[in-house]
C-alpha cells in the first residue's frame, strides 16, 4: 500500500520508518508545516534525519500530501477535543477521495464517530483506529474477531502515566506531587499531565471502546471521569492492608463509559506495574480475555497503525 | 456430625484448581442447611460444594440448637464463580441436602471502599451511620490513615457487609454521599475481577 503520514512526531516517524518492514511504501510525510512528497516513494531516512534533526521534513505544502496517489493516510497529529480538528478534515478529506484512514488520533473516533461512520459509509475506503486504543496491544482487533456484540464489557488500565505515578506511590510510600515530579524527570509524564491524571486520556480511549461495542453514541461528554490527583499515599497504604491496591480503572459497556480510582486485588490481572497497560474483554461465550502490554511509545503504537493497514482490503 | 464438635469450625481448602472456572471472579455466599442428626450427614452435605467449584471458608454448626422438625441448622459459608454458585445449590438439594436458605441470605456478600478527604470535619461517624443508612449495609470494620494528622486529608477503609447482589446499588449510595461531603471515594472494581 502507499500511505500518507500526517503528522511527524514519535507516531508519525515511527510509522515511516517501520513501513517497509511491514511492505509499504511512503509516498508523503507531513509536519504541521511541510511535507516530503514523491509519488514512487519519498527517501525516509532523509526525511527523519531532516526531522529530528530541527529542519523542515521537506520541502512541499502540507496541501500537497491530498495531491499525490496514496491508498492509505495515516493521521498521527494530535489529539484534539470537540471538532477534534484538524484530524477530522485529514480522514473526511481521504474518505471523500475513497481512500483508507489509519488513525492513531484519537479526538475523531472519541468525538465525531458517527459521522466518521457516515463518511465512510459513502466512500470506497474503510476507517481503521487500533493504534488510538493501547497502542502495541491488539484491543480492537480482538473485539473485532470476537464481533461487538459478543463483546459485554471492557474493563482496564489505558494509561500507563498514571498507572506509573500509582505504582510509585504504592512502592514508595510517597504522595502524588513527589511522584509526579519524578515521573516527569524520567520522561514518562509530560510537562503538563494533565490528560493523563485527570483521567480524560484513558476516558477518551473507553469512549472509543464504547463506540465500537454499542455502534456510536457516545463522546467524551458522556463518561464519568475521575482523575488520581486526590488519592494520597495513605490510601494506598489502607487498600495494601487488604491486600489491594488503586489503579486508575476504565470501563466502557454499551450503557455507558466511566474511569476513576479502583480498589482491585494486588495480586490480581488488572493490577499492572508501571507504565504497563491491560484490559480485560468480557466476552458472552468465552468469558474474560486478558491483553496487556506497552499503552504507548513511538514504535509501539506505529506496530498498530501498522497492522490496521495490512487489515484493509486492496481499493 | 461426630467429627463437628460445636460453635465454629473453620474448614480452609485451596481455591481453584480448575484456573478457567473462577476466571469471572469469586464472591462470597452463605447456605442455610438443615440436617439430620446422623454420623457422616455433615461431611456427605458438603461434598457437593467442592465438587462443584465451591470454596468453604467457615461452617457454623450448633448441636444445641435443634429446629422444630428436630435438625441440626448448619450455616455454611463459601465462595465460588457467580455462575457456579446455582449449581452447587442443585447439588445439595439432588443429594437429599434440605437447604434453607442460599444466597439471597441477608449480607451475604462482603464489599471494601476507600474514603479519602477531610473525614473527620466531615463528621466520620455520621458518615459511617449514613452509610449504614443509604447503602443498606452493616460496617463492618474501619481502619483510619492520618499521617498529617486528623486536620488535613485522611483515608479510611471501611468494611461493609451488604445483601448479595445488592453490591452497585450500596456503592451507588455511598458514591452519592461521597459527593455531597466532597469525600473521594475509591470503590472496588465489581464484575470480571474479583472484588
Ligand atoms: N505517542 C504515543 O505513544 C501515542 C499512542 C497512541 C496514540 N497517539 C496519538 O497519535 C497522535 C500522534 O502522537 P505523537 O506522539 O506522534 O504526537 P506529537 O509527537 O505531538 O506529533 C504530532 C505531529 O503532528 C504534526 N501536526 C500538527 N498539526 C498538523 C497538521 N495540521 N498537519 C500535519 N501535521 C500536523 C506536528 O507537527 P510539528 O512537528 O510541526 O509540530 C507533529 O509532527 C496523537 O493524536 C496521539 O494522541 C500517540
Amino acid at each position: 500500500m502507499k500511505l500518507a503520514i500526517l503528522g511527524a512526531g514519535d507516531v508519525g516517524r515511527s510509522v515511516a520508518d517501520l513501513a517497509g518492514d511491514y511492505g509499504h511504501d511512503v509516498v508523503a510525510l507531513a509536519d504541521s508545516t511541510t511535507a516530503a512528497v514523491d509519488p514512487d516513494g519519498i527517501d525516509v531516512d532523509g526525511a527523519l534525519e531532516r526531522k529530528v534533526g530541527g529542519q523542515s521534513v521537506g520541502s512541499n505544502d502540507p496541501e500537497a500530501v491530498f495531491e499525490t496517489e496514496y491508498d492509505v493516510l495515516v493521521e498521527a497529529t494530535p489529539t484534539t477535543l470537540g471538532d477534534a480538528e484538524p484530524g477530522f478534515s485529514h480522514v473526511e478529506r481521504a474518505l471523500e477521495d475513497d481512500r483508507h484512514a489509519v488513525l492513531a488520533n484519537k479526538g475523531p473516533v472519541a468525538e465525531r464517530y458517527e459521522e466518521l461512520r457516515a463518511l465512510e459509509a459513502d466512500s470506497a475506503g474503510s476507517v481503521r483506529f487500533e493504534a488510538t486504543v493501547g497502542g502495541a496491544i491488539p484491543i480492537l482487533s480482538t473485539i473485532e474477531d470476537e464481533t461487538p456484540q459478543a463483546v459485554t464489557a471492557v474493563r482496564g488500565v489505558l494509561n500507563g502515566t498514571a498507572n506509573f505515578i500509582l505504582t510509585r506511590m504504592a512502592a514508595e510510600g510517597l504522595d502524588y506531587e513527589h511522584v509526579l515530579a519524578e515521573a516527569q524527570d524520567l520522561g514518562v509524564a509530560e510537562a503538563d499531565p494533565t490528560f493523563d491524571v485527570d483521567g480524560t486520556d484513558a476516558a477518551l480511549k473507553f469512549v472509543i471502546l464504547a463506540n465500537v461495542l454499542a455502534d456510536g453514541g457516545f463522546a467524551l461528554e458522556d463518561a464519568t471521569v475521575e482523575g488520581i490527583q486526590s488519592i494520597p499515599g495513605s490510601a494506598l497504604d489502607l487498600a495494601a492492608e487488604d491486600g489491594r491496591t488503586i489503579r486508575l480503572i476504565g470501563e466502557a459497556t454499551r450503557e455507558g463509559v466511566r474511569v476513576g480510582p479502583r480498589l482491585v486485588p494486588e495480586n490480581g490481572p488488572l493490577a499492572v506495574t508501571g507504565t504497563r497497560n491491560i484490559v480485560q474483554i468480557e466476552t458472552r461465550n468465552a468469558g474474560s480475555l486478558h491483553s496487556s502490554g506497552r499503552g504507548a511509545g513511538g514504535p509501539e503504537t506505529a506496530t498498530a497503525v501498522l497492522s490496521d493497514v495490512g487489515r484493509l482490503p486492496p481499493l | 456430625m461426630d467429627a463437628c464438635k460445636r460453635e465454629v469450625t473453620t474448614v480452609s481448602d485451596e481455591p481453584g484448581d480448575e484456573d478457567a472456572e473462577t476466571d469471572g471472579g469469586v464472591r462470597a455466599y452463605t447456605v442455610r442447611l438443615e440436617l439430620v442428626d446422623e454420623p457422616g450427614e455433615l461431611l456427605r452435605a458438603l461434598e457437593p460444594i467442592a465438587n462443584n467449584g465451591g470454596n468453604l471458608l467457615s461452617i457454623h454448626h450448633e448441636r444445641g440448637n435443634i429446629t422444630p422438625r428436630g435438625h441440626i441448622p448448619v450455616e455454611v459459608d463459601l465462595e465460588s464463580p457467580p455462575d457456579r454458585f446455582d449449581d452447587i445449590v442443585d447439588a445439595l438439594r439432588d443429594a437429599g441436602v434440605n437447604v434453607i436458605q442460599a444466597g439471597a441470605e441477608h449480607y451475604g456478600e462482603e464489599v471494601s471502599v476507600v474514603l479519602v478527604g477531610d473525614l473527620v470535619d466531615t463528621d466520620l461517624s455520621d458518615t459511617l451511620s449514613r452509610i449504614e443508612d443509604e447503602a443498606d449495609a452493616v460496617v463492618r470494620d474501619l481502619s483510619l490513615a492520618a499521617p498529617d494528622g486528623t486536620d488535613a486529608v485522611t483515608s479510611a477503609r471501611v468494611r461493609l457487609a451488604i445483601d448479595s447482589g445488592n453490591a452497585d446499588a450500596a456503592l451507588e449510595a455511598i458514591r452519592s454521599l461521597g459527593s455531597k461531603k466532597e469525600l473521594t471515594v475509591v470503590e472496588p472494581l465489581l464484575g470480571g475481577d474479583a472484588p
